[in-house]
C-alpha cells in the first residue's frame, strides 16, 4: 500500500494515542452551560433569545453577525438566565449566554434516532443551505464557517472534496473513534460534501497508525455504494492534517501564499465536520455536541466524550476525577497546537476536541541557547521557511525582510520549535513578525482602497 | 497544582539538544579515539588527555572570566574540539604545542567569534593549520605506531609525505609506494604512519553511518567529498600514473576520511541545506585534490575545509528550500 504525504518539511513527534480504545461516552448534562457567540472565525453571532426565555435543545440563540459567520444553537433545554461578558479558555472576555439545564426536550423536527438515512437530497443548495442552518463550523480546529467554504467565489470550481481523518495531533483520538463508531454517518456526511460541490470526487484521508478506521471506512463505503469516495492511506507525519499539506500531498497541488484551497480546486472538511454535516442535513440536527479527548500520561481516566457545546471545562475535569496533582499545563487541542487554557471556568466551543494534560518533565522549556545552524528548523517547516531568519528578522522587527522572507506564509504549526536542539523560541518570535507583516499587508490594502475611493470621487466631482 | 501554567504552542520538545547531538558526535568519535590508542599507546592518550582538558577548561575560563556569562562546557562541544585536535597531530607532540593549539582553536577561532554557533571556521583546524605552519618539525615528523606497550617509535614519513619527497627527487608513484610497501589493506585498518585521525579509516566510517543512521548529520557533504576526489584523482591518474596518485589512496590518506566525516560535517561552519551541502563538499574535495597534486604541502583536506569554511554564507544565500506554493 503506497502511503502518501507532503512534499516540504514535517516531523514525527511520538503519537502517544493512548486514549484510542477509549469509546466516545456521553458527558451527563453539567447544571448549567455557557455558549459563547463568537465560536467561528468572523463576525460573532448576535442573541435572539431573552434573559428568562425558555429554550431547547436545537433552538438557535443567536444568528450569524455576517457572510462569514454561523448560526448558535442552544445545546441544552432549560431557561436563559443570562447574556453578559464572561472569560474563555484564554481569559478573554467574550458574550456567553447562559442556560439552566432543565430536562433534555429537543426541539420538534430534529430526529435523534440512530436510523442511519443514505438517501442524498438531489438539490446542492438546499444541502449548503441546511449546513448553513445547522451552524456547522470547520471542527478541525479553524471553526470556520463551513457554508462559506462550500460556496466558492464566481470563477473557482471545487475538484475534489478531501475528507481530513489524519489527526495528526499527538494524543488526540475524537476523530479516529468517529471513524470506527459514526464510519457510515462520516461517509453519507462525505457523499453529501460531494453532492453540494457539485458530484466531483471525493478523498478520505486516513494516517496509517489508524489501521482499523482505514479498514472500517473502506468496508462503510462498499457496503453503502456511494461512487467517488476513496479512502487515501497517508504516511504519519506530522502537520499531516494541514490544509495545505494534505492538498499538497492528496492532490500534489500547492496552494499558493495568502489564497485559499479552492484557488487549487480544494475543498477540505474535517471528520467531524462531516459527521456534522450529516446531522445538519439528514437528522435536522445543528451542532449542540462534540466529541473531546480527554487525556495525558499523568491523567488517571482516559476518555473520549461526546460533550454538550458551552459545558464548562472544570465539570467535565471533575467528572473523571479533577486535575491530576502533578499536572501543570492544560491544553485545549493538540500538544503542538493547542491553546494552553487559563481558566478552568471557561465552557466548551463548538470547535473544542481536546483536553490534554500535561506534568512539567513533559512541557517545560529547556533555556534558550546559541544557534549552531544546523538547520533542523528549516528541514522541519513544512512550509519551506527559514525559521531561524524569521527569528532573527522578528526581533529585529524588520517588517519588510520579514515579508521578504514569507514570514506571513507560517502555518504556526510548531515543527520549527518542537526540533531546535538549541531551545530557541522560533516560533514566538516569528508569531510576533508574522504579526508585523500581515498587519502591514493590511494597512496596504487599506490605503489602496482608500486611494480607488478617493480617485473615483475625484472622477465623478469632474462630471 | 494550584496554578496551571499558560505559554504559546507548541507544548512538547523533541529529545534532541545540542548537548544530545554533541554527545553522538563523542560516541561516533570513540571507536577511531580507541583505535588511536591501541596503535600508539600511552603518549596518544596523554595527547587526547591534554587537548580535551586545555579546551574545555579555556572554554570555561574565557566565558566566566572573560565574558562573565554562563559556561557553555556543559553543551559538550569543546570536547569534541578537544578530541579532533587530538585526532589531527602526531601522538609524539609536545604537550605546550597541543596548549598552544587548543588556545587557537577554542580562544581564536571560537571565543573570539562569540562561542558556539558563531565561529566561521572549523575551530580545531584553525588550531591545526596554525600548528602546521607555526611548529612545522612537530606537526610533520611522523612516527611508526608501536601499539599501546611499544617501545620507542621509528620515524617515518606519511604516504603523503613520502609521495611528494619522493616525486620531487624524480621517482615515480609506483616506485614509492613499492618502496614503502603501502597496501589498502593497512590504510583501512591500520595506520601507516600519521596523526591519530589517519589510523584507521574504517573505524571513522564507523562513526559516519552511526552519525547519518541517528539523524545528526546528512550524508551529503561526505558523499560529495568521496566523490569528488575520487573522480578528480582518477582523471589525473588516468592521464599520468606515474606522476599522480590513484583515487583510492587519495581516499584512504591524509585525514581525508576523518575531514569528510567529522569536519566537514560541523553544524557551524558548514551550509544549511542538502544542495548547499553537496556544493561545499564539491569544493573541498576539488580543492584537496589539487592542493595534494600541485600545492606545496602534501597534505590538503584542512586547508580544503577552512576555504570552503569561508564561503558556507554565500552558499546559505545561493541554495535555499523552495517554499510551499511559490514560485
Amino acid at each position: 500500500m503506497s502511503k502518501h504525504t507532503f512534499s516540504i518539511g514535517g516531523v514525527h513527534p511520538h503519537d502517544n494515542k493512548i486514549s484510542r480504545e477509549c469509546a466516545i461516552q456521553p458527558l451527563p448534562l453539567a447544571p448549567s452551560v455557557y455558549i459563547s457567540v463568537a465560536q467561528h472565525i468572523g463576525a460573532p453571532s448576535v442573541p435572539v433569545v431573552a434573559v428568562g426565555d425558555k429554550v431547547k435543545v436545537g433552538q438557535v440563540v443567536a444568528e450569524p453577525g455576517g457572510f462569514v459567520g454561523a448560526f448558535i444553537h442552544s445545546s441544552v433545554s432549560g431557561t436563559v438566565k443570562s447574556i453578559a461578558p464572561r472569560a474563555d479558555l484564554a481569559g478573554r472576555m467574550a458574550t456567553h449566554i447562559e442556560i439552566a439545564v432543565e430536562g433534555d426536550e429537543w426541539l420538534e423536527g430534529i430526529d435523534t434516532s440512530d436510523t442511519l438515512v443514505t438517501a442524498i437530497p438531489e438539490d446542492a443548495k438546499a444541502i449548503v443551505d441546511k449546513i448553513r442552518l445547522g451552524g456547522v463550523v470547520g471542527l478541525g480546529g479553524a471553526t470556520f464557517p463551513t457554508h462559506v467554504k462550500l460556496s466558492p467565489p464566481p470563477g473557482s470550481k471545487c475538484e475534489r472534496v478531501i475528507i481530513n481523518g489524519c489527526e495528526c495531533e499527538p494524543y488526540l483520538t475524537s476523530d479516529f473513534r468517529t471513524l470506527l463508531e459514526k464510519g457510515e454517518q462520516v461517509v453519507v456526511g462525505a457523499a453529501l460534501l460531494q453532492k453540494a460541490m457539485g458530484g466531483v470526487p471525493c478523498t478520505i484521508a486516513i494516517e496509517e497508525n489508524k489501521p482499523e478506521a482505514i479498514a472500517h471506512i473502506k468496508d462503510v463505503i462498499a457496503k453503502l455504494g456511494y461512487s467517488g469516495i476513496e479512502v487515501m492511506v497517508m504516511k504519519m507525519m506530522y502537520p499531516q492534517g494541514g490544509e495545505k499539506q494534505l492538498i499538497d500531498a492528496v492532490m500534489h497541488r500547492q496552494v499558493g501564499s495568502g489564497a485559499l484551497p479552492i484557488s487549487v480546486g480544494a475543498v477540505v472538511q474535517n471528520v467531524a465536520t462531516a459527521l456534522a454535516v450529516y446531522d445538519a442535513v439528514q437528522k435536522n440536527k445543528p451542532i449542540v455536541d462534540n466529541s473531546v479527548t480527554v487525556t495525558g500520561e499523568c491523567f488517571p481516566k482516559q476518555a473520549n466524550l461526546l460533550v454538550r457545546v458551552g459545558t464548562p471545562l472544570r465539570y467535565i475535569v471533575d467528572y473523571l476525577g479533577g486535575v491530576p496533582e502533578n499536572a501543570v499545563k492544560i491544553i485545549s487541542g493538540g500538544p503542538m497546537m493547542g491553546r494552553a487554557v487559563a481558566n478552568l471556568d471557561a465552557a466548551t466551543v463548538k470547535g473544542t476536541g481536546a483536553l490534554l494534560f500535561l506534568t512539567e518533565e513533559q512541557t517545560k522549556r529547556a533555556p534558550e541557547s546559541h544557534c549552531i545552524r544546523c538547520g533542523k528548523c528549516a528541514d522541519a517547516c513544512p512550509m519551506g521557511l527559514e525559521p531561524f531568519l524569521l527569528n532573527k528578522l522578528s526581533q529585529a522587527k524588520d517588517t519588510e525582510a520579514l515579508e521578504a522572507n514569507a514570514a506571513q506564509d507560517c502555518i504556526e504549526c510548531g515543527c520549527c520549535l518542537y526540533s531546535c536542539p538549541a531551545h530557541i523560541p522560533l516560533l514566538d518570535h516569528i508569531r510576533v513578525g508574522k504579526g508585523f507583516v500581515m498587519s502591514a499587508i493590511r494597512a496596504r490594502a487599506a490605503a489602496a482602497k482608500a486611494a480607488a475611493e478617493a480617485a473615483k470621487a475625484a472622477a465623478d466631482a469632474k462630471k | 497544582m494550584s496554578k496551571l501554567l499558560v505559554s504559546p504552542s507548541p507544548h512538547i520538545h523533541s529529545k534532541d539538544s545540542t548537548k544530545s547531538l554533541m554527545r553522538d558526535v563523542i560516541i561516533a568519535l570513540l571507536p577511531a579515539v580507541i583505535c588511536s590508542f591501541v596503535f600508539y599507546g600511552w603518549r596518544e592518550i596523554l595527547v587526547m588527555a591534554v587537548s580535551v582538558a586545555s579546551c574545555v577548561l579555556l572554554e570555561w575560563a574565557i566565558t566566566k572570566y572573560m565574558l562573565k556569562k554562563p559556561s557553555t562546557v556543559g553543551d559538550l562541544s569543546a570536547v569534541i574540539t578537544g578530541i579532533l585536535l587530538a585526532m589531527n597531530v602526531p601522538y609524539t607532540t609536545p604537550w605546550w604545542v597541543i596548549v598552544i593549539g587548543s588556545v587557537v582553536a577554542i580562544g581564536v577561532a571560537k571565543m573570539t567569534f562569540g562561542g558556539i554557533g558563531q565561529n566561521i571556521w572549523n575551530p580545531a583546524l584553525v588550531g591545526r593549520v596554525f600548528l602546521l605552519v607555526s611548529f612545522p618539525t612537530y606537526m610533520t615528523t611522523w612516527s611508526q605506531p608501536q601499539g599501546l606497550f611499544g617501545a620507542d617509535a621509528v620515524t617515518g614519513a606519511t604516504p603523503l609525505g613520502a609521495i611528494q619527497e619522493g616525486l620531487m627527487q624524480g621517482a615515480t608513484v609506483q616506485d614509492i609506494m613499492a618502496e614503502h610497501g603501502y597496501n589498502y589493506g593497512q590504510m583501512l585498518f591500520a595506520n601507516l604512519g600519521g596523526s591519530a585521525g589517519e589510523v584507521c579509516a574504517l573505524a571513522l566510517l564507523a562513526g559516519f553511518v552511526f552519525l547519518c543512521a541517528r539523524k545528526v548529520i546528512k550524508p551529503w557533504i561526505t558523499l560529495s567529498i568521496f566523490a569528488t576526489v575520487a573522480l578528480v584523482s582518477l582523471v589525473f591518474w588516468g592521464i599520468n600514473p606515474a606522476r599522480f596518485t590513484d583515487p583510492l589512496f587519495n581516499l584512504l590518506t591524509g585525514g581525508l576520511v576523518l575531514g569528510a566525516c567529522f569536519m566537514a560535517t560541523d553544524y557551524v561552519t558548514s551550509p544549511m541545506s542538502a544542495w548547499g551541502g553537496v556544493v561545499f563538499g564539491v569544493g573541498i574535495g576539488l580543492l584537496t585534490v589539487l592542493i595534494r597534486y600541485f600545492g606545496s604541502y602534501p597534505e590538503g583536506v584542512s586547508f580544503a575545509i577552512l576555504i570552503m569554511n569561508s564561503v558556507v554564507p554565500l552558499i546559505n544565500m545561493g541554495f535555499k528550500q523552495k517554499k510551499f506554493g511559490r514560485k
